[in-house]
């Protein structure tokens, strides 16, 4: 059984002074994530992701459509105590300490005192904020602001885990401890979906992602696919320090280094360099392929999105 | 009552007591049935009159005071905030959330009338030198006070869930205010024929009606209140708060939190 099915939920808010204009938010989405999954949900600022997650959430109401979580239907209440969740940006209650906002929100999950009593330090030391459980919330740092909700999120050991951008705003070190919890996050065996823009994150942690960009969705895989579909690059390296000129022609960037040179090519000018340097005498040395990056096949599919936008303008 | 009210309501009674502005108005209100024992000391054989009025009139004002300031913030701000967004991935149902905020709020200002009372028996006790069975009417009076911040709690947070603080404060202040005068509107509808008379009679009986509240002046002269006029303000105050709480439920239920 998948642990999210999105069968086909769309939004369509209506803005302006009469609220007749339309304005699509999120277009029909239909997607899968497997239980045990870290699934990656990838786009620029405003494609679509957030409304997303307010719908799975039931914080928004769909113009149509529907999904299902563990089974069981999205705006059911009983199936919410299974799900954590953890807003873009999150702010709590600042009146609050750790232990008291982890205890309030215990509560709203339906844990008993003893049942919070139980799961609330272990919760605080996973995320690294048991030390500071008495300080009330309006004295934490950004960082700690985003542990500690992570912390509400799974509090209640839910079988499936939203976080929206959960990496936005980190410094390098918050960001790094954000990520070493998705990881033991997944090790027990959690489904999580999460929201970003920023593909280092989703390269290094997700199993599958899906690309989403003006509300709609342009393609799910494996980062590995996903990258795979992208023309590939290879670095070409010769000993002497000329560069043919058909190689400067097809290269965007060379460099000569003492006595090797080198330079990025397209995959399918392989051929054609090869040849250069041949009549050149100057000898090959390696020929390296230049992995794509999953921002490789980003820009890619937004230059194509944008491409085809024009062509029907 | 079931535990996710309970926990909203303990957290907004939270929030509440502290925040520091919640104890200036307590200070002021407290200071002004000080006032009062002063302005009592130069009012001769009236003291007692001008305490009991200045006193519960302070608690009344002050009170209606933070039901508004602190109602018409109750949604907005969670939704400001978006501290709404991780309560209500919870199994938390919308009503929960809007009945758990009104029984908080409410049982902030219950709390709040219990200390500001205390002032003002303080207040008596010291112009008077004694307590006499007739102040218990004191406690009818508070008790309608109360009764009105019900009122004025659920109307804030009915404006609050789907308009902004700075509106839904004018709003509540201007159905206080209309609310204040509801005895006048009716006299008035009954001088007026046709079209106008059921129109000025239905917006009498709409509009909450605060002046059945106010005995503060016949307790402050000693007469006593009818048994009727309790159990009727009671039941009208409870009817009234359950109504407007169910037109905010409505509201919010359907509302989309972007």
């Amino acid at each position: 059984m998948p642990a999210i099915e999105i069968l086909g939920l769309e939004k369509t808010y209506h803005v302006g002074f009469w609220r007749k204009r339309p304005k699509c938010a999120l277009k029909p989405l239909r997607l899968q994530v497997e239980e045990g999954e870290v699934f990656g949900f990838l786009g620029p600022n405003g494609a679509g992701k957030t409304t997303t997650l307010k719908l799975l959430m039931g914080l928004v109401f769909p113009t149509s459509g529907s999904a299902r979580i563990l089974g069981h239907a999205w705006d059911d209440p009983a199936i919410k105590a299974q799900i954590g969740f953890l807003p873009e940006q999150p702010y709590f209650y600042d009146y609050l300490t750790a232990h008291e906002l982890l205890t309030y929100y215990g509560r709203l999950s339906g844990m008993g005192s003893e049942e919070i009593a139980q799961h609330l330090d272990a919760t605080l030391e996973l995320v690294g904020l048991r030390d500071v459980k008495g300080l009330q919330l309006r004295k934490f740092s950004k960082g700690m602001l985003q542990r500690c909700g992570i912390a509400q999120a799974i509090l209640h050991h839910p079988k499936v885990i939203f976080l929206d951008e959960p990496m936005s705003g980190l410094d390098p070190v918050g960001r790094r401890e954000v990520r070493d919890l998705i990881v033991r996050l997944k090790q027990q065996g959690k489904t999580i979906f999460f929201s970003t823009h920023i593909l280092a994150d989703a390269e290094a942690l997700c199993d599958r992602v899906a690309v989403v960009h003006q509300g709609e969705l342009r393609g799910v895989a494996t980062v590995a696919e996903l990258t795979a579909k992208v023309q590939g690059k290879i670095e070409i390296v010769w000993q002497g320090t000329s560069v043919p000129a058909s190689i400067r022609v097809l290269s965007g960037e060379y460099h000569i280094t003492g006595d090797t040179a080198r330079a990025t090519i397209a995959e399918n000018q392989q051929d054609p360099a090869i040849d250069a340097l041949r009549r050149e005498h100057l000898r090959l040395i390696s020929i390296t392929p230049v992995r794509a990056s999953l921002e490789d096949y980003f820009v890619e599919r937004l230059q194509r999105a944008e491409t085809s936008a024009g062509g029907k303008a | 009552m079931s535990a996710r009210i309970i926990a909203i309501a303990s957290n907004t009674f939270r929030e509440a007591v502290r925040d520091r502005v919640l104890y200036n108005l307590i200070a002021f209100a407290l200071l002004l049935s000080g006032a009062a024992v002063l302005v009592g000391e130069i009012s001769i054989d009236i003291e007692k009159l001008v305490v009991i009025n200045l006193g519960l009139t302070a608690v009344s004002l002050f009170g209606i005071v933070i039901a508004i300031f602190i109602g018409i913030q109750l949604v907005s701000k969670e939704i400001e905030k978006r501290t709404l967004y991780t309560v209500l991935s919870r199994p938390v149902r919308r009503w929960e959330f809007i009945v758990g905020k009104f029984f908080g709020l409410t049982g902030t200002l219950v709390v709040n009338t219990f200390f500001m009372a205390i002032g003002v028996f303080a207040a008596l006790l010291y112009v008077e030198h004694k307590l006499v069975g007739p102040d218990a009417m004191i406690l009818t009076a508070l008790y309608f006070i109360i009764l009105q911040f019900m009122l004025i709690c659920s109307l804030a947070l009915l404006f609050s869930s789907f308009s902004s603080p700075l509106l839904s404060a004018v709003f509540t202040f201007a159905l206080f205010v209309i609310g204040s005068f509801a005895d006048d509107l009716r006299n008035f509808a009954a001088l007026t024929h046709g079209l106008t008379r059921w129109i000025a009679m239905g917006l009498a009986y709409l509009v909450p009606n605060f002046s059945a509240f106010n005995i503060i002046g016949a307790v402050a002269h000693g007469q006593p209140v009818a048994v009727s006029l309790v159990a009727h303000n009671s039941a009208y105050a409870l009817l009234y708060s359950a109504a407007v709480l169910a037109g905010a439920v409505l509201v919010f239920e359907h509302r989309n939190l972007k």
